[in-house]
């Protein structure tokens, strides 16, 4: 009897009911034009990065030539990479420099530093391991922009110590990139420490009944199964250090300490009048990293920047 | 837990001396991160709480430090742009978080499961280009699109519907200043959302269209209510980094136009502190504002750790499958 009520309603809903079909094109289409719509800023403001990078200048999304007609594609936006068109600064490769060693220091010291203390987090027994982990959760989502005040006079102490604090103290790219890796630690020790606990322990239990160090073992049989983990927390901190705007801002003064989006703001104020063009053009050559993984890793972007964002802005 | 327990058993030590090394063993491996959180997290914070004890500013830097007592938080409750800051602070978390972080975080990530799949994933990847886009360059973008005739992107848009040309942005700074973090904030809720909704048993939904309940229905009474932890959660951290944050704002309007239209509580603490319009950094000052956010923040910590089970609904979206 159950049953039959049952198909009575399928039925009802799936099969007979022509008007379900007509409702449900209906309903999806819906769904795709208030998602496009939503998405439609975002696809205007590249659009206008790249239409801007190739034209004399532009109104709305329309590209102007030097006589005021529509029209007119050029190349000259693209002059900064040979010319010093901010005297003040120093040259675009030195401040591209800058900004890969800040990224690529991310990377490496945010991968070790976090894979060393989420392997211990997850394997050894120790006593603090549960406050650790439980501070690492709370750091996570601490707001640690409050802190750069503070920050502020660490940096310049550290720039009062004899030999180092000429490359970690105020003003050093190494300074900036000490700080950013410290601020994306509880993150990265909270990811990677997900990975160790989703690996299998028989190889590890093999080589330390054998007699092998914990090192060892981290370095030679755990570090190589949790390379997917670790390249996903890469490109995730890759990204953070190469489009770092804030930090940098804040703890350098212009020069030869900038990075791409402080030279890029400094353009932007600067300049009078400002060319917006020849700046939408060095937005595009900042552009070009992100795009690539952007292009490539979507699955692993959407996957971390759940876990990890910052969230809000 | 088993598996820890037999692993801790292979390393069981045998002694006291055993023991002792172990835990150093440990702690090697911890140091490096341990140092780092000590120098640029705790340190900060009690840095921070003494300076906003003291007067200290770019005209008495170098002196002994002069302890005012609270002075700098009874100061900063009777500034003049108090109510208007706070207020401000209000506007821009509510309506960044309502309309946005959890809302339209909401609504995308309904859309997109109810869709195609893979045209519902080329959206979430879509809708994640603002938070991987340069600040910078994400904020020359919103300027161009705002701008002022004949460049604005707007502009070039509603005239031909009738609507006088004007600067957008200087117009309707509140606006855009939502906007702008929006659409940077809403992608965290929806990928949450979206594993959230996924997960719900297909079961629940098939057996309700069964019964002749029409999508609307199903989101109310099903969807909601299953995904009624995640949206807790998504709310209170965004509430919190919100409250933090002030990186969009300081490059769209840096808290103008005109005196403090669109100027936030964090931003009062890094202008006051760190980069002021007169060139006098008043860091106790500051910090007091500062410290402020540091002691919600931690109130926050409180409340995940007690109310949210934290280790559960963090560990949820974490990268496990690649």
């Amino acid at each position: 009897m159950a049953t039959r009520t049952l198909r009575q309603a399928q039925d009802t809903a799936f099969e007979t009911d022509r008007l379900y079909n007509v409702r449900r094109i209906f309903g999806q289409s819906i769904a795709y034009v208030l998602l496009i719509i939503s998405i439609l800023p975002i696809v205007i403001g590249y659009a206008w990065v790249i239409i801007a990078t190739f034209s004399y200048r532009t109104e709305g999304l329309l590209p102007i030539d030097a006589e005021g007609n529509v029209g007119g594609l050029i190349l000259d936006n693209w002059s900064f990479l040979w010319e010093n068109k901010f005297p003040s600064y120093a040259p675009i490769w030195h401040v591209t420099l800058n900004s890969l060693i800040i990224a690529l220091s991310m990377v490496v010291g945010v991968g070790t530093i976090s894979s060393l203390a989420a392997y211990a987090l997850s394997r050894m027994n120790f006593s603090g391991r549960k406050s650790f982990l439980s501070l690492t959760l709370i750091l996570h989502a601490f707001p640690s922009v409050t802190l750069l005040i503070a920050i502020f006079f660490v940096l310049r102490f550290i720039s009062g110590m004899p030999g180092i604090g000429k490359w970690f103290g105020y003003n050093s790219v190494g300074g900036v990139a000490l700080v950013m890796i410290s601020l994306d630690l509880p993150l990265g020790v909270w990811l990677m420490k997900g990975f160790f606990d989703h690996i299998s322990w028989d190889m590890e239990r093999a080589a330390l009944i054998d007699g092998a160090s914990r090192f060892r073992v981290w370095w030679e049989i755990i570090i190589p199964q949790i390379k997917p983990g670790l390249a996903a927390l890469s490109v995730f901190t890759f990204l953070t250090g190469w489009n770092a705007y804030l930090v940098p801002a804040t703890f350098t003064i212009g020069g030869t300490t900038a990075n791409l989006p402080v030279y890029l703001k400094q353009f932007m104020s600067d300049t009078a009048p400002v060319n917006w063009n020849m700046i939408a053009a060095v937005g595009l050559f900042q552009l070009i990293p992100v795009m690539i993984f952007f292009l490539f890793t979507q699955e692993l972007l959407l996957n971390i920047y759940s876990g990890g964002a910052k969230g809000g802005a | 837990m088993t598996e820890a327990a037999m692993a801790v058993k292979v390393r069981e030590p045998t002694s006291r001396w055993a023991r002792i090394r172990a835990t150093l063993e440990a702690w090697g491996f911890m140091s490096p991160a341990i140092i780092l959180v000590m120098v640029f997290f705790f340190l900060p914070v009690i840095i921070l709480f003494v300076i906003s004890l003291t007067s200290l500013s770019s005209s008495n830097f170098g002196d002994p430090l002069t302890f005012i007592g609270l002075e700098n938080y009874v100061r900063l409750f009777r500034d003049k742009f108090f109510p208007k800051i706070l207020g401000n602070t209000f506007r821009y978390v509510f309506l960044t978080l309502g309309f946005f972080n959890v809302g339209l975080a909401l609504v995308l990530a309904l859309l997109t499961t109810h869709i195609n799949r893979r045209a519902g994933f080329f959206f979430r990847v879509m809708w994640l280009l603002p938070r991987i886009t340069p600040s910078v360059i994400y904020i020359l973008m919103w300027r161009r699109i705002a701008h002022q005739p004949p460049f604005g992107i707007i502009n070039q848009l509603v005239t031909p519907l009738g609507v006088e040309p004007q600067y957008w942005l200087f117009k309707q700074p509140w606006l855009f200043v939502i906007l702008v973090n929006g659409f940077v904030g809403a992608s965290f809720g929806m990928i949450i959302f979206t594993s959230a909704i996924e997960a719900i048993p297909k079961d629940y939904i098939t057996a309700a269209k069964v019964d002749g309940a029409s999508t609307l229905q199903i989101i109310r009474d099903i969807t909601l209510p299953m995904i009624k932890w995640p949206l807790l959660f998504v709310t209170t951290y965004q509430t919190l980094s919100l409250l933090a944050s002030f990186e969009y704002i300081l490059l769209l309007t840096d808290g103008g136009p005109g005196l403090y239209k669109t100027e936030v509580w964090s931003l009062t603490a890094y202008h006051r502190a760190l980069k002021t319009y007169f060139g006098h950094n008043q860091w106790g000052y500051g910090a007091a504002w500062g410290f402020v956010l540091v002691g919600i923040g931690i109130a926050f910590a409180v409340v995940y750790l007690r109310v949210f089970r934290f280790n559960e609904l963090v560990q949820e979206p974490k990268i496990d499958v690649l």
